[in-house]
């Protein structure tokens, strides 16, 4: 009865629960937050849709940190400086 | 059922064709049902962990962000140039996905609506913010209301994947199952980049640091 209704609601006719429930697994797998406790290895849904969030939250945040950084340490490296050389020589 | 019965002496060999035509049209989406698993399954298949695909996302980001330097020639304000690297490590990350995932199709798509709208949208925030945003987030709210606490999650993670706002909840697990793996490949590229840059600011690196990855996320 509730799968029946959630499955409407979310409008999806050909993926099944059981393709859901897979793929929030997988998901699983991938949260440190959850794979790290072992303990639980019963999660719902929802939490693992919270902690995803909350991961993919604090991915964007490190990598937000990162543009940061690199963008200044880009500025105080000057172009004719050897560490240009090095760089240079990395991409070519 | 009787009157396919009686029927089927007359209409016997068409009725036979349609069926095998059905049959095989049955099977036909059987088999594009399965392509499609398939698809999806060779989608997820890009190797975020592997060395080389970092290796080869960590010189094309070099590449991308040494040509943000030069692209801002006049020395643009230190937050603004960090959202310019940010975004050049997301459109290589894009690149490096292959356009085989909806997140990065997104990303690199948002790029050129970015550049097209910037000025229009000025305008419009600015004349119609005021108006629009309170009832904007009534209905959001009454909308949430109605539906339940793992589908509410889901449309808040869809917002956070580049691609996935109004996607449903399959399509929005199956692409942030590839995306965060691709992220955690760009945050350990950019750290070792960064390790590197800074390395060398101190005369103490090599270049084999570029391909070392941080241990943390595996």
């Amino acid at each position: 009865m509730s799968n029946r209704r959630s499955r409407q609601s979310a409008g999806v006719s050909r993926i099944t629960d059981d393709q859901i429930i897979e793929l929030v697994s997988k998901l699983q797998q991938l949260l440190p937050e959850i794979r790290n406790n072992r303990r639980s290895n019963k999660v719902s849904a929802s939490k693992v849709l919270q902690e995803t969030c909350n991961y993919v939250r604090s991915l964007h945040k490190e990598v937000d940190d990162l543009s940061e950084r690199l963008s200044q340490l880009l500025a105080t490296i000057d172009a004719e400086s050897p560490e240009a050389s090095i760089i240079r020589s990395l991409i070519m | 059922m009787a009157s396919t019965l009686i029927s089927n002496p007359v209409a016997n060999s068409s009725d036979r064709a349609r069926e095998s035509s059905k049959k095989k049209k049955k099977r036909r989406s059987q088999s594009a049902r399965d392509q499609s698993a398939n698809t999806t399954q060779s989608r997820i298949a890009i190797p975020w962990k592997s060395e080389a695909q970092q290796q080869a996302y960590s010189s094309k980001l070099l590449q991308a962000i040494r040509q943000v330097r030069l692209g801002s020639s006049a020395p643009a304000a230190p937050r603004r140039r960090g959202g310019a690297v940010r975004e050049a490590a997301d459109r290589v990350l894009a690149a490096a996905a292959k356009g085989r995932t909806r997140w990065s199709r997104a990303i690199l798509t948002n790029r050129l609506k970015i550049k097209f709208m910037k000025n229009r949208r000025q305008r419009v925030a600015v004349t119609a913010s005021s108006r629009l945003k309170k009832p904007r987030v009534s209905i959001l709210r009454l909308k949430c209301k109605n539906l339940s606490t793992v589908q509410r999650k889901a449309r808040v993670l869809g917002r956070l994947v580049p691609g996935c706002r109004k996607q449903s909840l399959p399509v929005v697990l199956e692409e942030v199952t590839d995306y965060i793996p691709a992220l955690e490949m760009q945050i350990r590229a950019m750290a070792a980049l960064a390790e590197l840059l800074s390395g060398s600011a101190s005369g103490s690196s090599s270049v084999s640091q570029l391909g070392a990855s941080r241990p943390s996320f595996s």
